[in-house]
């Protein structure tokens, strides 16, 4: 179809550098690849899941700068310098942080495979709503939100869990909300 | 995916001067980079425009700047949006997951394509991907494709619920081009299909956008959003509305519907039969229906006319009430 | 009751817990699947050379270099045996390369030439003039047809349901290693031993040197219960390039690849008296199958053992098109099935004027209807009478559109569920240690379902031992042999092996332990021969209460619960999740979930998770799952029956009922999308 099929395009490099769970890291990227797979190929962190490859699910969900995004929509070629968070840096040391804890009292999670971008997601929104930031189900969406269940439901949508862990994941944000924090 | 090249641009000039044709700019990546894994962009180049100086938003006019580069989350958490724009802040908070609008940028939102399937999927024909190849959606799968200005060449909708909020705030976006800065209202920014759907907009190819102005409202204003599920899914039929009411009269309104056309949609004609007309659901439902005259629904979505129809009437109706009663 | 929280919490909360291509391997190499783009046809060239000659690919596989397979009984499992293409999206190339980019880009460019046919893909175009026509009669008692005509109430309705996706969140994978004759998979399964018989077979291998490791698995609901082509193509992929693999589809590649539930086209019809005792039961069933493998849905399944009815006809035929292969998908046959009992029994229920939760207690049947069988233990009117008592059905007005509130309409459903319950032989390890621990070993799976807990609690029970001195080792073909994950048997059939195996380990344990331990190995084979008959099943009901928005035709489900008697529930924290993840899956299939057939092109049309819906978090408000005490002594050492499924069936007939009493509106064709229900409010 296109012209440019034809010939035979090496690949891009690039060097960049990322901070991951507060290590530096120094790495030539190919400039297609995702921070999704440079974290679960290269750095060897498979915490951080692939579900769609395009943001449709939100099982690679890490934090980039403090804010939550898709690992498997992002260049890792644009994130050069950028501070990541991963599951794996979630706890300190060995003890869970108040979400993950939360989780496992909670059962949050069946298969597993979603929860790393749950966590990642939910430790985020804790975030969000201390900053003040409403949602679409926000009554005013120029008042301070309230993070009572609906606004945890919609704020957690992003990530889905076909093994349908929904109300634990409700409750266990619920819970690391009134402990005062994800992290 | 394409191999390409990358380039970080360090002012919107150099941007610019970068573009040579085979080149994409690059946003937060929320539906560029979906669409380079599909294949169905395959830039040779791509120009990183999000840490150009455009990440603020600023009162201006009575009116406010966003721009291009501010984030999704950024733009409806802004407290000015909020308290004066809730349509907008709205819209935003309606579309996608928080994770996504973390990244997505105002410029990139305006400029999503189409998520028709025959469009996203490389081995099936598509008039918009592939000119003249055909539009299989015409006959094929529809049911959420447009009911208003579609042609034999393309059905399919603009996915963005924040260009449907801009469109009713009469936005124009700045455009940084070769010949320099423009701007550019949203209502001719967006195209219909006609016989060319490969482009959606008017911009020209190099063109970059800046910012977004806005002009002052001074209307209550509200957006709606139906889906197939609660959450994280694009629209069936959306709207963006704004009125001002006094003395159980429509002073000035403004529609627009997302999810309907190739474009975001002003309800002109419905604007035109309200304003002047009493603040009634019967007004509101005249005015819809008029609109909707216009409407020629394809095999599978003809729920789409009174879906919009009734999201018009109920919307101001809601509008309606939530006024009367500050005022009372 | 006591609780054990999941075993692998922990692991899975920081990231630990590997999945399939997790696992670190040098030097692994990259392979990514090619899917036919004909609907119908033969392959007339691959184009391999072109994309041979791109750096850092290593090689291309496909119906023209591809090394001879063993046949086995699936044919989705003879990967590039042939030139045919029997649906579009079906795996007919794959590249291997260094990196995952280039595999990527390279599988993109190949070009392969397709001679390519006419095809027939739609379930409701399928002619009734086709060989394909007959229906097999599944069971056929008393004269269902004379009865049928000469009832005093009746209802004769066709129910469908549309292509269905698991869509687990795991896609297929596997990491495939040969070191010699010897293979090692690390692959996303529904159980080890059944992948690792599978492959032994297809590459001719004594099962000994294959050995398929699966701990962790990230879902599969019936999609990873057969061995996938996935699994086939790394080891083949490996052995060509002499190196260890990766091998993930793509979203989009699971929806042709890894099976589906099919569409079914169900008509109903209930006979019944005047005060709604039933005296006739048809149902037939039309679902499609692809033209390289059958599978019967058997939605007619729960039909046979629901109601008392003297006169009763099942039956069901499979038109053969050219689409991808349907599979199992939780709770198949039951699922479907009940979907289309369910609604009639509401339409009955709404003819006759009886409340539709007295209509099913009235015909509750003594014995098994099928056979006359004996139940083991049957609780269906226990679980509805205390539904409604949760529910606060009592203060409910039958009439339809009678509660609304603002522009909303309210109303309340309810559906009956059924499981049956079945056991596979199973082996199981049990060793004690002298320090006091004890180690269980078995191949069973743990895909989400808590059956690493489960049988924790089980082998600790046994054991009379605290579950931390107990530690189960699942997930590994190397362990004692398991039946699959699948058919909400698991915890009942391992469980079975597990108890067994600490029963006889624990007689061994009148003397110290010594040193080197004492280990015993039981297989549950003759017990299950042994097994008196009886018709043993769960049972359940759904209580669901919707609100319909009347201008956008948007349906929210502020209350769900579900009552269940499925025995004795042997970790309550863990089951409770898995009866709410059925019963949600059944409120995506209600309301969302729905895969289309692309007419004109073949296969499915939406084939991400943007464009097939599930629920998410919003969706789901008010859910309540709870069980009744059921004491059964004639299923298993623990009492237990299966959970796995029974909680998606019957859920979607439950919302459907709730929105007819809403709105006056039966919906009969699923998903009840704003697009079906605005254009009847």
């Amino acid at each position: 179809m296109n012209s440019t099929n034809t010939s035979a395009e090496p690949p891009v490099h690039a060097e960049i550098t990322l901070i991951v769970n507060g290590r530096e890291h120094r790495l030539a990227v190919d400039t297609r690849a995702s921070l999704l797979d440079v974290l679960r190929e290269e750095l060897g962190l498979t915490g951080t899941k692939k579900g769609c490859d395009h943001g449709q699910c939100g099982a690679c969900t890490i934090l980039v700068g403090g804010r939550r995004a898709n690992g498997c929509l992002a260049l890792a070629v644009a994130h050069d310098g950028a501070d990541i968070v991963t599951v794996e840096g979630l706890a300190d040391g060995g003890e869970l942080s108040p979400m993950q804890a939360a989780f496992v009292e909670r059962d949050a999670f069946q298969c597993g495979y979603c929860t790393p971008g749950q966590l990642c997601s939910a430790t985020a929104v804790l975030d969000e709503v201390a900053r003040g930031w409403p949602s679409v189900v926000t009554p005013d969406v120029a008042a301070q939100p309230e993070l009572d269940e609906d606004e945890i439901r919609e704020r957690m949508s992003g990530n889905i869990c076909r093994c349908g862990a929904y109300p634990n994941i409700v409750a266990a944000v619920r819970e690391a909300a009134g402990h005062g924090g994800g992290r | 995916m394409r191999p390409f090249a990358y380039a970080r641009a360090q002012s919107a000039d150099e941007a610019v001067s970068l573009h040579d044709g085979d080149t994409h700019y690059l946003g937060g990546g929320t539906n560029l980079v979906d669409l380079m894994r599909l294949g169905v962009e395959r830039p040779a180049k791509l120009i990183d425009v999000t840490r150009l100086p455009y990440d603020r938003i600023e009162e201006n006019g009575g009116g406010l700047f966003i721009g291009a580069a501010v984030c999704n989350s950024d733009l409806a958490a802004d407290r000015t949006v909020r308290d004066r724009y809730p349509v907008l802040a709205e819209a935003v908070l309606a579309g996608a997951s928080g994770q996504i609008r973390n990244k997505a940028t105002v410029g990139g939102n305006l400029l999503q394509r189409t998520r028709c399937s025959y469009f996203q999927d490389v081995t099936k024909p598509c008039n918009k991907r592939d000119p003249g190849s055909g539009c299989p959606a015409r006959e094929g799968e529809h049911h959420n494709l447009a009911i208003l200005g579609h042609s034999p060449h393309c059905v399919a909708t603009h996915p963005s619920d924040m260009a449907v909020a801009l469109t009713a705030l009469d936005a124009s976006v700045r455009v940084l081009g070769s010949a320099g800065e423009r701007g550019v209202p949203l209502s001719d920014l967006y195209r219909l299909p006609g016989d060319d759907p490969s482009r959606d907009t008017t911009l020209e190819l190099g063109d970059l956008i800046t910012g977004i102005q806005t002009p002052p409202l001074g209307m209550a204003s509200r957006y709606r959003k139906v889906r197939e599920r609660a959450s994280f899914a694009f629209a069936l039929v959306s709207v963006a509305v704004a009125l001002d009411i006094a003395d159980g009269t429509v002073r000035d309104c403004r529609v627009a519907l997302g999810g309907v056309a190739h474009r975001p949609w002003r309800a002109r004609r419905a604007e035109e039969l309200l304003r002047g007309a009493p603040a009634t659901e019967a007004s509101y439902l005249r005015a819809a229906q008029a609109e909707l005259e216009a409407a020629r629904p394809l095999r599978d979505n003809g729920f789409k006319v009174p879906l919009a129809t009734n999201l018009i009437v109920r919307t101001l109706s809601e509008l309606t009430a939530s006024e009367q009663g500050d005022e009372s | 009751m006591r609780s054990l929280e999941r075993v692998e919490a922990r692991a899975k909360v920081t990231g630990a817990a590997r999945y399939a291509v997790e696992y670190p391997v040098e030097n692994a190499a990259n392979v990514v699947a090619v899917a036919a783009t004909v609907a119908r046809g033969e392959i007339e060239s691959v184009g391999a050379e072109e994309v041979l000659a791109l750096p850092g690919v290593l090689a291309v596989l496909s119906c023209e270099n591809a090394p001879k397979l063993q046949s086995v009984d699936d044919a989705e499992l003879e990967v590039f045996q042939s030139r045919r293409v029997a649906y579009r999206g079906q795996l007919v190339a794959a590249v291997v390369a260094e990196s995952l980019e280039t595999a990527r880009a390279a599988a993109a460019r190949l070009r392969i030439g397709y001679r390519a046919e006419d095809h027939h893909v739609l379930l409701e175009d399928a002619s009734d003039d086709s060989d394909d026509s007959d229906f097999s009669v599944d069971i056929e008692q008393g004269d269902p047809e004379t009865a049928f005509a000469g009832a005093a109430v009746s209802v004769d309705a066709t129910y469908t349901t549309p292509a269905e996706h698991n869509n687990p969140m795991e896609p297929h994978a596997t990491l495939a290693a040969w070191d010699g004759d010897e293979l090692t998979v690390h692959d996303s399964n529904q159980g080890s031993t059944t992948v690792r018989d599978a492959l032994a077979q297809i590459f001719d291998l004594d099962p000994a040197r294959v050995h398929v490791v699966s701990p962790h698995v990230g879902g599969g609901f019936g999609s990873k219960g057969t061995p996938r082509p996935t699994v086939v193509l790394a080891a083949m992929a490996a052995r060509a390039v002499g190196r260890p693999v990766k091998l993930a589809f793509t979203r989009q590649q699971m929806f042709p690849m890894t099976g589906y539930r099919t569409p079914t086209i169900q008509r109903v019809r209930l006979g019944a008296d005047a005060d709604g005792t039933l005296t006739t039961i048809v149902h037939e069933v039309t679902q499609q199958a692809s033209t390289i493998r059958d599978f019967d849905e058997g939605a007619t399944k729960p039909m046979r053992i629901m109601y008392r009815a003297p006169h009763r006809r099942a039956a069901h035929r499979l038109v053969r098109l050219d689409v991808p292969s349907p599979s199992w998908m939780r709770a198949p046959g039951e699922c479907p099935g009940m979907w289309a009992l369910e609604s009639a029994m509401d339409e009955l229920a709404v003819t006759t004027g009886i409340d539709p939760v007295e209509l099913r207690v009235r015909n509750e049947p003594e014995t098994s209807p099928e056979d006359g069988s004996p139940w083991s233990s049957r609780n269906l009117v226990a679980c509805l009478r205390e539904g409604a008592e949760r529910f606060g059905w009592a203060d409910r007005d039958p009439m339809p559109c009678a509660r609304r509130e603002g522009r909303t309409l309210v109303g309340t459903g309810v559906a009956s569920a059924t499981y049956p319950v079945n056991r596979e032989p199973n082996e199981a390890t049990a060793r004690a240690e002298p320090d006091g621990r004890f180690t269980i070993r078995i191949a069973a799976a743990d895909i989400g379902t808590g059956a690493r807990t489960a049988l924790t609690v089980i082998a600790a029970e046994a054991l009379k031992a605290e579950p931390d001195r107990v530690t189960v080792e699942i997930g590994d073909s190397d362990l004692p042999r398991a039946s699959l994950a699948g058919g909400s048997t698991g915890t009942m059939s391992w469980g079975t092996a597990v108890h067994r195996a600490c029963e006889a380990l624990l007689a061994e344990l009148d003397v110290p332990v010594p040193p080197e331990g004492v280990e015993v190995t039981v297989g549950t084979e003759d017990e299950l021969k042994a097994e008196e008959k009886y018709a043993r099943h769960a049972f359940g009901a759904h209580f669901v209460e919707v609100s319909v928005d009347i201008d956008t035709g948007e349906i929210r489900v502020p209350r769900m619960l579900g009552v269940f008697a499925a025995g004795r529930i042997v970790n309550p924290v863990t089951a409770r999740s898995q009866l709410l993840g059925g019963m949600i899956m059944g409120l995506g299939m209600a309301l969302m979930e729905e895969s289309t057939t692309d007419r004109e092109f073949g296969g499915f049309l939406n084939h991400d998770l943007a464009q097939y819906h599930v629920p998410v978090c919003a969706d789901v408000r008010g859910l309540e799952a709870v069980w009744l005490d059921e004491e059964d002594r004639h299923l298993n050492p623990m009492g237990a029956k299966g959970i796995g499924e029974i909680g998606i069936v019957g859920a979607a007939a439950a919302v459907a009922n709730a929105v007819h009493h809403a709105t006056g509106v039966r919906v009969r064709d699923l998903p009840i999308t704003p697009s079906r229900l605005l254009p009847s409010l």
